[in-house]
């Protein structure tokens, strides 16, 4: 049976580099695990203010993909998949077409938990830091 | 009477400002601690006896039993605390800001209002005359404004009754919530650049809030000219300066108001306060 497999990609093509990032990565590609053909979709909350794993744990489930390859995984992103019934394998490294053939020739090993804190992929994005520098020592 | 003691900068002296003003006045006085990060007007001037109580805030209670997978709520979240998938709701409590647009955007009554604790408030008479409401939040609550609503919710209407609202730090939410509805504010800074970068910042904030503002120059005598400079510029006025001084600074390590000690300077705070209610009824 076919498979859906999402994988956070840097660009909107199988060669693209993976996305490290899980919820502010640039693109989700969506593989058919059989006969590899995709769609690329860009991240709707890459620049959300908050709760972007849980945004994108939504979208995928959503596009009824049951498998996500990715670089890292935040708590609250992790929690959402899993409760989701979504499968998370961590670690991948070069195009998304190698992610693909990682995984299938099983070199990925399933994720049992967050493999990053929370908020690891907002960079610089230090927005969200609330009433920071109050000069007390 | 509401006046608001607030800065841009941390460690200005806003809390000794509050305190010291409330010491000079000491009748009807209320302050209102609203760094509920960080409250420390009861270090200063401790309860005799002190009346605490739960602040909580709105969150969503989900039915599974009704819920039809519309993922409306979902959808609608502006921070993405609701994850909806054909197995069930996942919900995120400590990222909710308790909006209770879920509810009503589900179509079939799954929802319904619950509430959660997020700190706690304190309320007491401390020295003759001054009542003390501070609120504390509780550790890895990440959004402190409802308790500082909690907080000034606790504010005497009363004519006689003068509130000090001795405000976080910053220009962002806490702060604009603190200083709300206030009659007056005073911005505390100190004379250096630092000091003037967020004054500046404070009062581009408090003007859109409508609000008469007047400055204090703590620990005057250091830095340089730039805030009388622009005070001067802004028509700001510039309504006390609280020099840099060795006794003040001991007595405030010690947790010890320096008009305690110094009676002269709660005439200058009484004369400061006249000043205020004249810039009120501008």
């Amino acid at each position: 049976m076919n498979t859906k497999i999402c994988v956070t990609a840097q660009g909107p093509t199988l060669e693209a580099p993976v996305d490290d990032r899980f919820g502010r990565c640039a693109n989700f590609i969506f593989v058919d695990s059989d006969t590899l053909e995709f769609e690329a979709i860009p991240n709707p909350g890459a620049m959300a203010s908050g709760g972007a794993g849980i945004q994108a744990a939504q979208f995928i489930v959503d596009h009824k993909a049951k498998i996500v390859l990715t670089g890292h995984v935040g708590p609250n992103a992790y929690n959402a998949l899993n409760a989701g019934g979504v499968e998370v394998y961590t670690g991948t490294s070069g195009t998304v077409r190698n992610a693909i053939n990682q995984f299938q020739s099983s070199q990925l090993t399933k994720t049992s938990s967050p493999t990053a804190p929370a908020h690891t992929g907002t960079g610089r994005g230090r927005g969200r830091g609330r009433g920071g520098g109050r000069g007390r020592w | 009477m509401k006046i608001a003691i607030a800065s841009g900068k941390g460690g200005t002296g806003k809390t000794s400002v509050a305190v010291n003003l409330a010491l000079s006045l000491r009748d009807s006085v209320q302050i209102l601690d609203c760094d509920a990060d960080e409250p420390n007007v009861h270090t200063l001037l401790p309860l005799t006896q002190d009346q605490i109580q739960p602040v909580f805030t709105m969150v969503p209670e989900f039915d599974e039993t009704k819920c039809t997978r519309s993922k409306n709520c979902s959808a609608f979240c502006p921070t993405h605390a609701i994850f909806v998938s054909d197995q069930g709701i996942t919900f995120f409590p400590e990222i909710c800001i308790g909006c209770g647009g879920c509810i009503l955007s589900c179509p079939s009554q799954a929802i319904q209002e619950g509430q959660r604790q997020l700190g706690v408030l304190h309320q007491g008479m401390t020295a003759p005359g001054i009542e003390v409401v501070y609120g504390e939040l509780d550790v890895g609550e990440p959004f402190v404004v409802p308790v500082i609503k909690a907080v000034k919710d606790q504010a005497k209407n009363s004519e006689g009754t003068v509130v000090l609202v001795d405000c976080p730090p910053g220009v962002s939410c806490p702060m604009v919530e603190s200083v709300h509805g206030v009659d007056y504010c005073l911005l505390v800074t100190e004379p250096t650049p630092f000091g003037l970068h967020d004054l500046r910042l404070a009062v581009d904030t408090v003007r859109q809030l409508n609000i008469p503002i007047g400055v204090i120059v703590n620990r005057a005598g250091i830095g340089d000219q730039q805030v009388f400079t622009y005070c001067a510029s802004e028509d700001i006025p510039i309504l006390l300066e609280i020099p840099h001084s060795r006794e003040i600074a001991e007595l405030f390590s010690e947790g010890i108001p320096f008009t305690q000690r110094m009676p002269d300077w709660q005439s200058k705070f009484r004369e400061l306060f006249q000043v205020i209610q004249e810039g009120i009824r501008k």
